[in-house]
């Protein structure tokens, strides 16, 4: 299994802060992108955003890195802390 | 809120420089930061210290408050990866980085970081990157409650229609944190 968190606006949109997904037909960040997306046009409209930011396993990564079962991946926005 | 969520990680790159990172709620004493950065501390002659406040303006928004979202461990560590790339670009003693989450209003405390050095050139540097790169790539993400006066031209169109109302909204990344960090590269 693979873990998905999501933060701040990004959350409150989807009405999600975190779920699981299978490893199948999962291969990179820009797959489990793609399978959520796949869920509803809400959840495609709302991740169709080309300033999201993803990391997996606490890193920040772009969305060719690769994921592999246990993997914690995460989507938010821009940071705006300091 | 979690009124009372707060992380310490305490590491050693070397055994003589403690590097020090909170995520706290609470609010923290600028006098008593410094006196830990200078306590048994004989051979730096540089003390720099950065303090960022809640803005009472944004935007040209009247702000009342925000709310500081992170995401606990990856925040740990992205400020640990930033302490050791200024220590990889300058010769720097001690490093101290907190930063509050949760609710805060106008005037508190909401970050610090203090660095120290042998020299001024090195700790002020180093401060100014941690602080630039903390900006772009640490995980917090603020939220201000927006107060709408009577007076607000063009801003109180729309959903709302009293005299006096706030909204809450995700502030926006600036390009300009952007920019700044990237004067680093």
């Amino acid at each position: 299994m693979i873990k998905i968190v999501f933060f701040a606006a990004l959350r409150e949109q989807l009405d999600c802060s975190e779920l699981s997904i299978s490893t199948d037909n999962i291969k990179t960040v820009a797959d489990v992108k793609q399978q959520l997306s796949d869920k509803n046009a809400h959840w495609q409209q709302v991740l169709n955003n080309g300033s999201l930011l993803s990391a997996v396993n606490h890193d920040m990564v772009d969305v060719s890195h690769a994921v592999m079962s246990g993997d914690e991946v995460a989507f938010f926005p821009p940071v705006t802390g300091g | 809120m979690s009124a009372n969520i707060s992380t310490n990680v305490s590491m050693n790159l070397s055994t003589s420089t403690p590097v020090e990172i909170a995520i706290q709620a609470a609010d923290f004493s600028l006098a008593d930061e410094v006196a830990l950065l200078e306590q048994d501390n004989l051979t730096d002659g540089a003390v720099v210290t950065f303090t960022g406040r809640v803005r009472n303006q944004n935007n040209g928004n009247s702000v009342s408050s925000l709310t500081l979202e992170h995401y606990p461990g990856m925040t740990e560590k992205a400020l640990a990866k930033i302490i050791i790339q200024a220590r990889e670009r300058w010769n720097i003693g001690r490093v101290k980085v907190i930063h509050r989450i949760g609710e805060l209003h106008i005037g508190e405390q909401i970050v610090f970081v203090g660095v120290t050095s042998k020299h001024r050139h090195d700790a002020f540097a180093a401060n100014e990157f941690i602080m630039d790169y903390l900006k772009v790539k640490a995980p917090f993400w603020k939220k201000e409650r927006i107060t709408l006066g009577k007076n607000t031209e063009g801003i109180a169109e729309g959903e709302n229609s009293s005299d006096t109302n706030t909204r809450e909204e995700w502030l926006d990344a600036k390009d300009s944190d952007n920019n700044k960090a990237q004067t680093w590269s």
